[in-house]
Protein backbone atom coordinates (compact mmCIF):
# COMPACT_ATOMS: atom_id res chain seq x y z
CA UNK A 1 0.00 0.00 0.00
CA UNK A 2 2.73 2.24 0.72
CA UNK A 3 4.00 2.22 -2.83
CA UNK A 4 0.27 2.55 -4.24
CA UNK A 5 -0.31 5.66 -5.77
CA UNK A 6 -3.90 5.52 -6.01
CA UNK A 7 -4.17 4.23 -2.09
CA UNK A 8 -4.23 7.90 -1.55
CA UNK A 9 -7.59 8.39 -3.33
CA UNK A 10 -9.50 6.16 -1.32
CA UNK A 11 -12.96 7.24 0.54
CA UNK A 12 -13.25 5.42 3.89
CA UNK A 13 -16.15 5.73 6.30
CA UNK A 14 -15.66 6.78 9.96
CA UNK A 15 -19.10 7.07 10.81
CA UNK A 16 -21.40 5.43 8.59
CA UNK A 17 -24.77 6.72 8.18
CA UNK A 18 -27.14 5.44 5.84
CA UNK A 19 -30.17 7.20 4.91
CA UNK A 20 -32.99 5.32 3.04
CA UNK A 21 -30.65 2.85 0.76
CA UNK A 22 -27.71 6.30 0.52
CA UNK A 23 -24.43 5.69 1.44
CA UNK A 24 -24.23 9.04 3.49
CA UNK A 25 -21.19 8.14 5.73
CA UNK A 26 -19.11 10.77 7.21
CA UNK A 27 -15.52 9.53 5.88
CA UNK A 28 -12.06 10.77 5.92
CA UNK A 29 -13.63 13.65 2.94
CA UNK A 30 -15.80 14.52 4.97
CA UNK A 31 -13.21 15.28 7.60
CA UNK A 32 -11.49 17.02 5.40
CA UNK A 33 -14.32 18.71 3.78
CA UNK A 34 -14.70 19.83 7.60
CA UNK A 35 -11.17 20.63 8.39
CA UNK A 36 -10.82 23.12 5.33
CA UNK A 37 -14.28 25.22 6.87
CA UNK A 38 -12.83 25.13 9.95
CA UNK A 39 -9.27 26.04 8.70
CA UNK A 40 -10.93 29.01 6.50
CA UNK A 41 -13.33 30.05 9.24
CA UNK A 42 -11.34 30.18 11.97
CA UNK A 43 -8.10 31.84 10.17
CA UNK A 44 -10.81 34.55 9.14
CA UNK A 45 -12.37 35.00 12.66
CA UNK A 46 -9.69 35.36 14.49
CA UNK A 47 -7.15 37.02 12.50
CA UNK A 48 -9.87 39.78 11.94
CA UNK A 49 -10.94 39.94 15.91
CA UNK A 50 -8.52 42.67 16.45
CA UNK A 51 -9.99 44.75 14.25
CA UNK A 52 -6.42 46.33 14.00
CA UNK A 53 -6.14 49.70 11.98
CA UNK A 54 -2.60 48.70 11.70
CA UNK A 55 -3.17 45.00 10.53
CA UNK A 56 -0.92 42.59 12.73
CA UNK A 57 0.40 39.80 10.32
CA UNK A 58 -2.34 37.47 10.51
CA UNK A 59 -5.25 40.16 9.74
CA UNK A 60 -2.39 41.40 6.74
CA UNK A 61 -2.77 37.93 5.20
CA UNK A 62 -6.76 37.97 5.55
CA UNK A 63 -6.75 41.55 3.70
CA UNK A 64 -4.24 40.55 1.54
CA UNK A 65 -7.05 37.22 0.85
CA UNK A 66 -9.79 39.64 0.69
CA UNK A 67 -8.31 42.16 -1.65
CA UNK A 68 -6.40 39.52 -3.77
CA UNK A 69 -9.92 38.35 -4.63
CA UNK A 70 -12.10 41.63 -4.98
CA UNK A 71 -9.54 43.05 -7.48
CA UNK A 72 -9.72 39.41 -9.02
CA UNK A 73 -13.43 39.84 -9.27
CA UNK A 74 -14.02 43.53 -10.00
CA UNK A 75 -11.44 43.68 -13.25
CA UNK A 76 -13.44 40.26 -14.55
CA UNK A 77 -17.11 41.08 -13.63
CA UNK A 78 -16.66 44.92 -12.81
CA UNK A 79 -17.94 46.49 -9.60
CA UNK A 80 -21.64 44.94 -10.32
CA UNK A 81 -19.85 41.45 -9.60
CA UNK A 82 -19.43 42.35 -6.05
CA UNK A 83 -22.67 41.10 -5.10
CA UNK A 84 -21.37 37.50 -5.67
CA UNK A 85 -17.87 38.37 -3.85
CA UNK A 86 -18.92 35.86 -0.63
CA UNK A 87 -19.39 32.83 -3.55
CA UNK A 88 -16.16 33.96 -4.87
CA UNK A 89 -14.49 34.47 -1.89
CA UNK A 90 -15.74 31.44 -0.75
CA UNK A 91 -14.67 29.02 -3.42
CA UNK A 92 -11.30 30.45 -3.26
CA UNK A 93 -10.25 29.45 -0.03
CA UNK A 94 -12.90 26.17 -0.02
CA UNK A 95 -9.95 25.32 -3.22
CA UNK A 96 -7.19 26.76 -1.88
CA UNK A 97 -7.37 25.13 1.51
CA UNK A 98 -8.55 22.02 0.12
CA UNK A 99 -5.49 22.15 -2.10
CA UNK A 100 -3.26 22.89 0.72
CA UNK A 101 -4.44 20.57 3.08
CA UNK A 102 -4.10 17.80 0.74
CA UNK A 103 0.08 18.33 0.63
CA UNK A 104 0.70 17.25 4.15
CA UNK A 105 1.62 13.84 3.79
CA UNK A 106 -0.94 11.04 4.87
CA UNK A 107 -3.72 14.25 4.26
CA UNK A 108 -6.85 13.47 1.91
CA UNK A 109 -7.24 16.00 -0.91
CA UNK A 110 -10.54 16.96 -0.80
CA UNK A 111 -10.25 18.39 -4.65
CA UNK A 112 -8.29 14.98 -5.99
CA UNK A 113 -12.05 13.79 -6.86
CA UNK A 114 -13.94 15.03 -9.35
CA UNK A 115 -17.46 14.64 -8.07
CA UNK A 116 -16.25 17.43 -5.45
CA UNK A 117 -15.27 19.76 -7.80
CA UNK A 118 -17.50 18.56 -10.17
CA UNK A 119 -20.15 20.14 -7.72
CA UNK A 120 -18.51 23.11 -7.21
CA UNK A 121 -18.09 24.30 -10.84
CA UNK A 122 -22.16 23.81 -11.20
CA UNK A 123 -22.75 25.75 -8.38
CA UNK A 124 -21.16 28.15 -10.20
CA UNK A 125 -22.70 27.74 -13.45
CA UNK A 126 -25.67 26.81 -11.67
CA UNK A 127 -25.38 30.83 -10.42
CA UNK A 128 -24.49 31.94 -13.58
CA UNK A 129 -27.71 30.55 -15.48
CA UNK A 130 -30.24 31.31 -12.35
CA UNK A 131 -28.99 34.79 -12.03
CA UNK A 132 -28.30 35.02 -15.55
CA UNK A 133 -32.28 34.62 -16.78
CA UNK A 134 -33.25 36.12 -13.49
CA UNK A 135 -31.98 39.41 -14.51
CA UNK A 136 -31.95 39.75 -18.20
CA UNK A 137 -34.80 37.20 -19.06
CA UNK A 138 -34.25 35.75 -22.60
CA UNK A 139 -31.98 38.73 -23.08
CA UNK A 140 -29.35 35.71 -21.48
CA UNK A 141 -29.56 33.92 -24.74
CA UNK A 142 -28.11 36.69 -26.37
CA UNK A 143 -24.79 35.03 -24.30
CA UNK A 144 -25.35 32.72 -28.07
CA UNK A 145 -25.18 35.30 -30.30
CA UNK A 146 -22.61 37.98 -30.06
CA UNK A 147 -22.74 41.31 -31.27
CA UNK A 148 -21.11 42.12 -34.31
CA UNK A 149 -21.36 38.89 -36.39
CA UNK A 150 -23.44 38.80 -39.16
CA UNK A 151 -26.86 36.95 -38.43
CA UNK A 152 -26.00 34.40 -41.14
CA UNK A 153 -23.36 32.97 -39.03
CA UNK A 154 -25.08 32.32 -36.18
CA UNK A 155 -26.00 28.97 -37.85
CA UNK A 156 -22.76 27.99 -37.20
CA UNK A 157 -21.59 30.82 -34.36
CA UNK A 158 -24.66 29.71 -31.83
CA UNK A 159 -24.05 25.87 -31.65
CA UNK A 160 -20.24 26.64 -30.98
CA UNK A 161 -21.48 29.20 -28.30
CA UNK A 162 -23.74 26.80 -26.69
CA UNK A 163 -20.91 23.60 -27.04
CA UNK A 164 -18.52 26.31 -25.47
CA UNK A 165 -21.01 27.07 -22.81
CA UNK A 166 -21.97 23.59 -21.70
CA UNK A 167 -18.35 22.74 -21.75
CA UNK A 168 -17.25 25.08 -19.67
CA UNK A 169 -18.54 23.00 -16.46
CA UNK A 170 -16.64 19.81 -17.35
CA UNK A 171 -13.14 21.57 -18.12
CA UNK A 172 -13.47 23.81 -15.01
CA UNK A 173 -14.06 20.88 -12.47
CA UNK A 174 -11.83 18.32 -14.83
CA UNK A 175 -9.08 20.74 -14.76
CA UNK A 176 -8.72 20.96 -10.95
CA UNK A 177 -9.48 17.52 -10.50
CA UNK A 178 -7.04 16.33 -13.02
CA UNK A 179 -4.43 18.73 -11.66
CA UNK A 180 -4.70 17.52 -8.08
CA UNK A 181 -5.20 13.85 -8.93
CA UNK A 182 -1.71 13.75 -11.10
CA UNK A 183 0.33 15.85 -8.88
CA UNK A 184 -0.16 13.90 -6.10
CA UNK A 185 0.12 10.81 -8.08
CA UNK A 186 3.52 11.71 -9.29
CA UNK A 187 4.33 12.80 -6.03
CA UNK A 188 3.99 9.14 -4.73
CA UNK A 189 5.29 7.61 -7.23
CA UNK A 190 8.81 9.21 -7.00
CA UNK A 191 8.85 8.77 -3.29
CA UNK A 192 8.23 5.59 -3.77
CA UNK A 193 10.68 5.29 -5.60
CA UNK A 194 13.09 6.29 -3.19
CA UNK A 195 11.84 3.46 -0.89
CA UNK A 196 11.89 1.04 -3.24
CA UNK A 197 16.08 1.86 -4.61
CA UNK A 198 16.76 1.50 -1.19
CA UNK A 199 15.01 -2.21 -0.43
CA UNK A 200 15.80 -3.35 -3.49
CA UNK A 201 18.51 -6.16 -3.34
CA UNK A 202 19.87 -6.27 -6.52
CA UNK A 203 21.40 -3.24 -6.01
CA UNK A 204 23.25 -3.65 -2.58
CA UNK A 205 24.62 0.14 -1.78
CA UNK A 206 24.06 1.57 -4.99
CA UNK A 207 20.34 1.17 -3.84
CA UNK A 208 20.61 4.04 -1.54
CA UNK A 209 23.29 6.33 -3.52
CA UNK A 210 20.21 6.26 -6.60
CA UNK A 211 17.51 6.92 -4.46
CA UNK A 212 18.85 10.27 -3.97
CA UNK A 213 18.09 11.33 -7.51
CA UNK A 214 13.79 10.53 -6.90
CA UNK A 215 14.16 11.98 -3.57
CA UNK A 216 15.61 15.55 -5.13
CA UNK A 217 12.79 14.98 -8.13
CA UNK A 218 10.11 14.56 -4.95
CA UNK A 219 11.22 17.59 -2.93
CA UNK A 220 10.90 19.55 -6.34
CA UNK A 221 7.54 18.36 -6.76
CA UNK A 222 6.42 19.37 -3.65
CA UNK A 223 7.32 22.63 -4.23
CA UNK A 224 5.79 22.25 -7.54
CA UNK A 225 2.88 21.23 -6.37
CA UNK A 226 2.08 23.87 -3.87
CA UNK A 227 2.41 26.30 -6.57
CA UNK A 228 -0.05 24.14 -8.50
CA UNK A 229 -2.28 23.78 -5.27
CA UNK A 230 -2.28 27.85 -5.31
CA UNK A 231 -2.52 28.40 -9.27
CA UNK A 232 -5.45 25.58 -9.64
CA UNK A 233 -6.85 27.75 -6.94
CA UNK A 234 -6.47 30.78 -8.68
CA UNK A 235 -7.76 29.59 -12.34
CA UNK A 236 -10.82 28.44 -10.83
CA UNK A 237 -11.82 31.59 -9.36
CA UNK A 238 -10.90 33.88 -12.53
CA UNK A 239 -12.78 31.36 -14.96
CA UNK A 240 -15.88 31.74 -12.18
CA UNK A 241 -15.25 34.92 -12.03
CA UNK A 242 -15.27 35.39 -16.31
CA UNK A 243 -18.66 32.69 -15.96
CA UNK A 244 -20.16 35.51 -13.91
CA UNK A 245 -19.78 38.30 -16.19
CA UNK A 246 -21.40 36.47 -18.72
CA UNK A 247 -24.33 36.48 -16.46
CA UNK A 248 -24.10 40.11 -15.98
CA UNK A 249 -23.14 41.35 -19.43
CA UNK A 250 -24.24 38.39 -21.51
CA UNK A 251 -23.91 40.79 -24.54
CA UNK A 252 -20.49 40.44 -23.90
CA UNK B 1 16.15 -3.91 -10.98
CA UNK B 2 14.15 -1.16 -9.69
CA UNK B 3 11.08 -2.15 -10.54
CA UNK B 4 11.32 -5.83 -9.14
CA UNK B 5 12.20 -3.99 -5.89
CA UNK B 6 9.05 -1.64 -6.01
CA UNK B 7 6.36 -4.77 -6.84
CA UNK B 8 8.07 -7.07 -4.08
CA UNK B 9 7.50 -4.79 -1.70
CA UNK B 10 4.34 -3.71 -3.36
CA UNK B 11 3.41 -7.76 -2.99
CA UNK B 12 4.55 -7.50 0.35
CA UNK B 13 3.03 -4.41 1.90
CA UNK B 14 -0.40 -5.15 0.26
CA UNK B 15 -1.08 -8.26 1.70
CA UNK B 16 -1.10 -7.39 5.00
CA UNK B 17 -3.34 -4.12 4.34
CA UNK B 18 -5.35 -5.63 1.74
CA UNK B 19 -8.42 -6.71 4.42
CA UNK B 20 -9.68 -2.93 5.04
CA UNK B 21 -9.25 -1.93 1.16
CA UNK B 22 -11.83 -4.63 0.40
CA UNK B 23 -14.72 -2.99 1.98
CA UNK B 24 -14.75 -0.81 -0.74
CA UNK B 25 -14.88 -2.18 -4.49
CA UNK B 26 -11.58 -2.88 -5.23
CA UNK B 27 -10.48 -2.37 -8.81
CA UNK B 28 -12.58 0.94 -8.99
CA UNK B 29 -10.60 3.86 -9.17
CA UNK B 30 -11.73 5.94 -5.93
CA UNK B 31 -12.73 9.11 -7.73
CA UNK B 32 -14.46 6.99 -10.49
CA UNK B 33 -16.25 4.69 -7.49
CA UNK B 34 -20.15 6.61 -7.48
CA UNK B 35 -20.91 4.68 -4.25
CA UNK B 36 -18.93 7.55 -2.43
CA UNK B 37 -20.70 10.40 -4.43
CA UNK B 38 -23.77 10.69 -2.60
CA UNK B 39 -21.40 11.17 0.79
CA UNK B 40 -19.54 13.52 -0.67
CA UNK B 41 -21.72 15.03 -2.26
CA UNK B 42 -23.70 15.98 1.01
CA UNK B 43 -20.53 16.98 3.09
CA UNK B 44 -19.28 19.49 0.46
CA UNK B 45 -22.70 21.15 0.85
CA UNK B 46 -23.05 21.00 4.65
CA UNK B 47 -19.46 22.18 4.70
CA UNK B 48 -19.22 24.61 2.01
CA UNK B 49 -22.42 26.26 2.65
CA UNK B 50 -21.50 26.51 6.23
CA UNK B 51 -18.01 28.15 4.66
CA UNK B 52 -20.62 30.33 2.67
CA UNK B 53 -22.34 31.56 5.64
CA UNK B 54 -19.94 32.75 8.13
CA UNK B 55 -18.10 33.72 5.22
CA UNK B 56 -20.77 36.21 3.91
CA UNK B 57 -22.10 36.56 7.49
CA UNK B 58 -19.09 37.12 9.77
CA UNK B 59 -15.34 36.77 7.82
CA UNK B 60 -16.20 39.36 4.91
CA UNK B 61 -18.67 42.16 6.64
CA UNK B 62 -15.92 42.32 9.09
CA UNK B 63 -12.82 42.37 6.19
CA UNK B 64 -14.72 44.85 4.82
CA UNK B 65 -15.58 46.74 7.46
CA UNK B 66 -11.68 46.71 8.83
CA UNK B 67 -10.83 48.27 5.09
CA UNK B 68 -13.14 50.44 4.97
CA UNK B 69 -12.34 51.75 7.89
CA UNK B 70 -8.48 52.38 7.15
CA UNK B 71 -9.63 54.12 4.02
CA UNK B 72 -11.78 56.50 5.41
CA UNK B 73 -9.49 57.18 8.33
CA UNK B 74 -6.76 57.63 5.84
CA UNK B 75 -8.64 59.55 3.63
CA UNK B 76 -9.79 61.68 6.63
CA UNK B 77 -5.93 62.06 7.84
CA UNK B 78 -5.01 63.39 3.91
CA UNK B 79 -8.20 65.85 4.45
CA UNK B 80 -7.02 67.55 7.87
CA UNK B 81 -3.21 67.28 6.36
CA UNK B 82 -4.24 68.99 2.94
CA UNK B 83 -6.65 71.33 5.58
CA UNK B 84 -3.48 72.16 7.79
CA UNK B 85 -1.34 72.57 4.35
CA UNK B 86 -3.52 75.06 3.40
CA UNK B 87 -3.63 77.05 7.08
CA UNK B 88 -0.27 77.03 6.81
CA UNK B 89 -0.08 78.13 3.12
CA UNK B 90 -2.01 81.38 4.04
CA UNK B 91 -0.01 82.47 7.37
CA UNK B 92 2.98 82.13 5.54
CA UNK B 93 1.18 84.20 2.71
CA UNK B 94 -0.36 86.31 5.16
CA UNK B 95 3.32 86.90 6.95
CA UNK B 96 4.75 87.99 3.72
CA UNK B 97 2.60 90.11 2.76
CA UNK B 98 2.79 91.36 6.87
CA UNK B 99 6.16 91.48 5.70
CA UNK B 100 6.09 93.67 2.37
CA UNK B 101 4.16 96.12 4.21
CA UNK B 102 6.16 96.68 7.17
CA UNK B 103 9.03 96.65 4.96
CA UNK B 104 7.39 99.68 2.65
CA UNK B 105 6.43 101.30 5.69
CA UNK B 106 9.46 101.30 7.07
CA UNK B 107 11.28 102.38 3.44
CA UNK B 108 8.70 104.88 3.53
CA UNK B 109 9.25 106.42 6.86
CA UNK B 110 12.89 106.51 6.20
CA UNK B 111 12.45 108.38 3.23
CA UNK B 112 10.23 110.82 5.00
CA UNK B 113 13.07 111.33 8.01
CA UNK B 114 15.53 111.61 5.54
CA UNK B 115 13.59 114.37 3.89
CA UNK B 116 12.24 116.18 6.93
CA UNK B 117 16.11 116.16 8.18
CA UNK B 118 16.98 117.40 4.94
CA UNK B 119 14.37 119.77 4.85
CA UNK B 120 15.86 120.77 8.16
CA UNK B 121 19.13 121.03 7.21
CA UNK B 122 18.39 123.05 4.47
CA UNK B 123 15.96 125.81 6.74
CA UNK B 124 18.70 125.89 9.32
CA UNK B 125 21.49 126.21 7.04
CA UNK B 126 19.81 129.15 5.41
CA UNK B 127 18.61 130.57 8.28
CA UNK B 128 22.68 130.86 9.50
CA UNK B 129 23.52 131.92 6.41
CA UNK B 130 21.01 134.56 6.37
CA UNK B 131 22.64 135.23 9.90
CA UNK B 132 26.16 135.95 8.60
CA UNK B 133 25.20 137.54 5.83
CA UNK B 134 23.21 140.18 8.09
CA UNK B 135 26.83 139.94 10.51
CA UNK B 136 28.91 140.61 7.70
CA UNK B 137 26.96 143.44 6.43
CA UNK B 138 26.38 145.42 9.65
CA UNK B 139 30.08 144.81 9.79
CA UNK B 140 30.77 145.69 6.16
CA UNK B 141 28.70 149.00 7.24
CA UNK B 142 30.85 149.37 10.30
CA UNK B 143 34.02 149.41 8.47
CA UNK B 144 32.88 151.24 6.20
CA UNK B 145 31.72 153.84 8.62
CA UNK B 146 35.45 153.30 10.51
CA UNK B 147 37.66 153.90 7.57
CA UNK B 148 35.22 157.16 6.76
CA UNK B 149 35.68 157.85 9.45
CA UNK B 150 39.74 157.15 10.03
CA UNK B 151 39.89 159.29 6.38
CA UNK B 152 38.25 162.32 8.08
CA UNK B 153 40.82 162.12 10.55
CA UNK B 154 43.60 161.67 7.87
CA UNK B 155 42.99 164.51 6.18
CA UNK B 156 42.82 166.96 9.27
CA UNK B 157 46.00 165.42 10.16
CA UNK B 158 47.68 165.82 7.02
CA UNK B 159 46.59 169.32 6.75
CA UNK B 160 48.03 170.14 10.09
CA UNK B 161 51.36 168.09 9.58
CA UNK B 162 51.19 169.70 6.46
CA UNK B 163 51.41 173.20 8.22
CA UNK B 164 53.80 172.27 10.73
CA UNK B 165 56.21 170.92 7.96
CA UNK B 166 55.72 174.24 5.70
CA UNK B 167 56.31 176.90 8.96
CA UNK B 168 59.12 174.38 9.51
CA UNK B 169 60.46 174.64 6.10
CA UNK B 170 59.43 178.43 5.49
CA UNK B 171 58.86 180.16 8.27
CA UNK B 172 55.34 181.03 7.83
CA UNK B 173 51.81 179.11 8.12
CA UNK B 174 50.15 178.48 4.58
CA UNK B 175 46.97 179.90 4.95
CA UNK B 176 43.92 177.34 5.52
CA UNK B 177 42.65 177.73 1.65
CA UNK B 178 46.04 176.72 0.34
CA UNK B 179 46.67 173.87 2.76
CA UNK B 180 43.26 172.09 2.04
CA UNK B 181 43.80 172.46 -1.54
CA UNK B 182 47.29 171.09 -1.08
CA UNK B 183 46.22 168.00 1.00
CA UNK B 184 43.36 166.72 -1.05
CA UNK B 185 45.52 167.16 -4.13
CA UNK B 186 47.96 165.32 -2.93
CA UNK B 187 45.46 162.71 -1.55
CA UNK B 188 43.55 161.92 -4.32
Amino acid sequence: MANDPISQFKITKLVPIEVGGLDLSFTNSSLFMVATTAVVATFLILSTSGRGLVPGRWQSVAEMSYEFVANTLRSAAGNEGMRFFPLVFSLFMFVLIANLIGMFPYFFTVTSHLIVTFALSMLVIGTVMIYGFAKHGAKFLKLFTPDGVPPVLFILVTPIEIISFLSRPVSLSVRLFANMLAGHITLKVFAGFVTSLIAAEGLGIMGPVFSVLPLAMTVALTGLEFLVAFLQAYVFTVLTCMYLNDALHPSH
Amino acid sequence: MATTGAETQHGSTNAVIEIPADEHSVGTFPPFDGTTYASQLLWLAITFGLLYWIMSKVALPRLSGILEDRRDRIAGDIAEANRLNEESNAAIAAYEQALAEARNNAHKIAQDTREKLKADVDRRRAETEKGLAEKLSQAEARIAEVKTAALGNVGEIATETTSSLVEALIGKAPTATELNKAVDTAMK
